[in-house]
């Protein structure tokens, strides 16, 4: 019997927009229940190839498949869910926790049929497992950052993916909710959730990150686990006063330790 | 009240005026979600020149305009998915470019004078026919079936148009569509409140409703109570007032959004009048400060004493004794 398809398989793969290609041949796979850490300095392309895999950055060349399939051909979507790099939700109009998560429902039925008990059910489900349980009803635009946050991952849990992939979960967030979300992460792997993490704070991540990817100007500059990792940064750090860019993710992530980064008590403006 | 119920156009009217009442607002919030509020006015611009084809040849001008609306409508939406920056100019075009063609071609017809352009302008519902209110009927339940039931998918695409790409979801299909509805909306609407109007009816109840609704569903549902009422309502002070129907509803929606307004701002006052603030003290509350941190709503209140102090500005808040259940 054959192995699985990986869940992404990138090979040569290319993104960017008309005008300027972004990420660059690189080559990638990710295996049913790893969680990837893709780490890299500002402008390195981790959001460019996160949004290339999902197809909402235009592929410009090479290959990309998910579960086994073409990227143009695949329609299996509720297999993957996204939380966007956002860093509050919409505020246009109002809407609840509730509200916004059971959008992450809706591949799951057809659509001239309204919401099934089950799904509700699954939709209550997911907003319990990001600890907002009594906040379902409540609009989102009243909770802090790393709440919302927390909803964009019930939205995306709420489609049951198979692989979650994450733009920055934790980018801005209090030391608080980075925590929960940490939990939330590791609640996750432990059921076999397989997971692509876009982030700066890989300490957060630390316990549940099981390989490390690094892009550095659109090309996979590392790919091991923690340990080599580890080595990595450390034989950039020993070089002749040359800074990688490698050093600066170093810095605020796993080699050095993280501080949190929201120690004083938030001041309201109103 | 009676004697409106016996005529027959008062009764006409009205039925227009419910139609166009819960329509309106139904796919107004979507426009108002997406930060589109004024997509409807330029609709209405382009259906003008709609109804004066119908008007020059002497054909079904209901019919001529929702020609015009449902292409300017698809139109809109691809230009807007074509992202070019030019977009916004060519939208423009469009919308005066239709005002325009709709008043020379009115102006060039035998049948057309200024009264027949004020009527579709701003309104005439004593005009409205028979005919035209079956047409509305069948309309409106179209737009009323099509929105209650894609209710879910255009909330998701306004709300996240990347996200429900993510999802596979047709996100241009569902604009279009959404595009088309608000443009047959504008056309049932323009007997009763007229092309100039109409956005009107689209945007106010649900900008009242947003001010004290705490759901996206309970504002669609309080959006669609104010915009009947404003309908219905402005038909009958209209018809004692002797006042152009469509004014009057648009002036009742203005008001009911400035009566909202007021009350959301007196409540805001009375909020903030109810804030107390805690006694003095040089302690500055952190994490790990010694004092348990509770987190309550968008913020966190450090337990001093028994007492909960939320940082605000340059002091601390009072925010109440401690007690076991937290407070929402």
């Amino acid at each position: 019997m054959s192995a699985p398809p990986p869940l992404v398989r990138l090979h040569a793969a290319s993104f960017g927009y008309a005008d300027r290609l972004v990420v660059g041949g690189v080559d990638l796979e990710l295996h049913q229940g790893e969680v990837v850490a893709l780490l890299g300095p500002n402008g390195s392309g981790k959001s460019t190839l996160v949004r290339g895999i999902l197809g909402l950055t235009a592929h410009q060349g090479g290959d990309v498949e998910l579960f086994g399939t073409a990227r143009e051909r695949f329609t299996e979507h509720t297999r993957i869910g996204y939380v966007p790099q956002r860093h509050s939700l919409s505020a246009s109009v109002r809407a609840t926790v509730t509200e916004i998560v059971e959008v992450g429902r809706l591949p799951h039925r057809p659509w001239w049929r309204p919401a099934s008990r089950e799904d509700r059910a699954i939709v209550r489900e997911a907003i319990a497992d990001v600890g907002l349980a009594d906040r379902a009803t409540e609009e989102v635009a009243a909770l802090s950052g790393g709440q919302q946050r927390r909803v964009l991952i019930a939205r995306a849990l709420a489609g049951r993916p198979e692989l979650l992939v994450m733009d920055e979960p934790t980018a801005g967030v209090d030391h608080e909710s980075q925590e929960a979300l940490a939990e939330v992460l590791q609640r996750l792997a432990d059921r076999g959730t397989s997971m692509l993490i876009v982030t700066h704070e890989l300490a957060a991540l630390e316990a549940v990150v099981s390989r490390i990817v690094c892009l550095d100007s659109g090309h996979v500059d590392f790919d091991g686990d923690f340990a080599a990792y580890s080595a990595h940064v450390a034989g950039h750090s020993a070089g002749s006063g040359h800074h990688h860019p490698e050093d600066r993710v170093a810095r605020s992530g796993h080699v050095i330790g993280a501080a949190p980064l929201d120690p004083a008590p938030r001041r309201r403006t109103s | 009240m009676n004697d409106i119920l016996a005529l027959d156009f008062m009764r006409q009217a009205l039925l227009a005026a419910l139609l166009a009442g819960f329509a309106a607002p139904l796919v107004g919030v979507f426009l108002v979600q997406r930060r589109m509020s004024l997509i409807g006015d330029g609709m209405g611009h382009v259906a003008l020149a709609g109804v004066a084809v119908g008007v020059l040849t002497n054909s079904a001008p209901v019919l001529t305009a929702l020609v015009g609306a449902v292409l300017a409508a698809v139109a809109i939406e691809l230009i807007r998915a074509s992202g070019r920056t030019s977009g916004d100019t060519a939208l423009a075009v469009m919308f005066y470019g239709g005002i325009a063609l709709g008043v020379v071609l009115i102006a060039r017809s035998s049948a057309g004078t200024p009264a027949t352009l004020t009527s579709y302008l701003f309104g005439a519902i004593l005009t409205t026919t028979t005919g035209d209110i079956v047409v509305f009927a069948v309309l409106a339940a179209v737009v009323l079936a099509t929105t209650l039931v894609l209710r879910p998918r255009f909330f998701a695409v306004a709300n996240d148009e990347d996200y429900a790409r993510a999802l596979g979801m047709p996100v241009l299909g569902y604009n279009v569509v959404l595009a088309v509805l608000t443009a047959v909306t504008v056309v049932v609407s323009m007997r009763i409140v007229g092309l100039l109007l109409i956005s009107a009816l689209m945007i106010l109840p649900n900008a009242t409703s947003q001010l004290f609704a705490r759901s996206f569903r309970s504002a669609l549902w309080w959006a669609v109570a104010i915009g009947v009422a404003c309908s219905v309502g402005g038909v009958v002070v209209s018809y004692y007032a002797e006042t152009p129907s469509g004014g009057t509803i648009v002036l009742l929606a203005v008001a009911a959004f400035l009566l909202a307004s007021t009350g959301a701002a007196l409540g805001a006052r009375a909020r903030r009048a109810a804030h107390a603030r805690s006694e003095r003290h040089d302690h500055e509350h952190r994490p790990g400060c010694g004092h348990a941190a509770i987190e309550h709503g968008d913020h966190v209140d450090y337990l001093h004493d028994g007492h909960r102090h939320a940082a605000h500005e340059e002091h601390y808040d009072e925010h109440g004794p401690h007690t076991k259940v937290e407070p929402r």
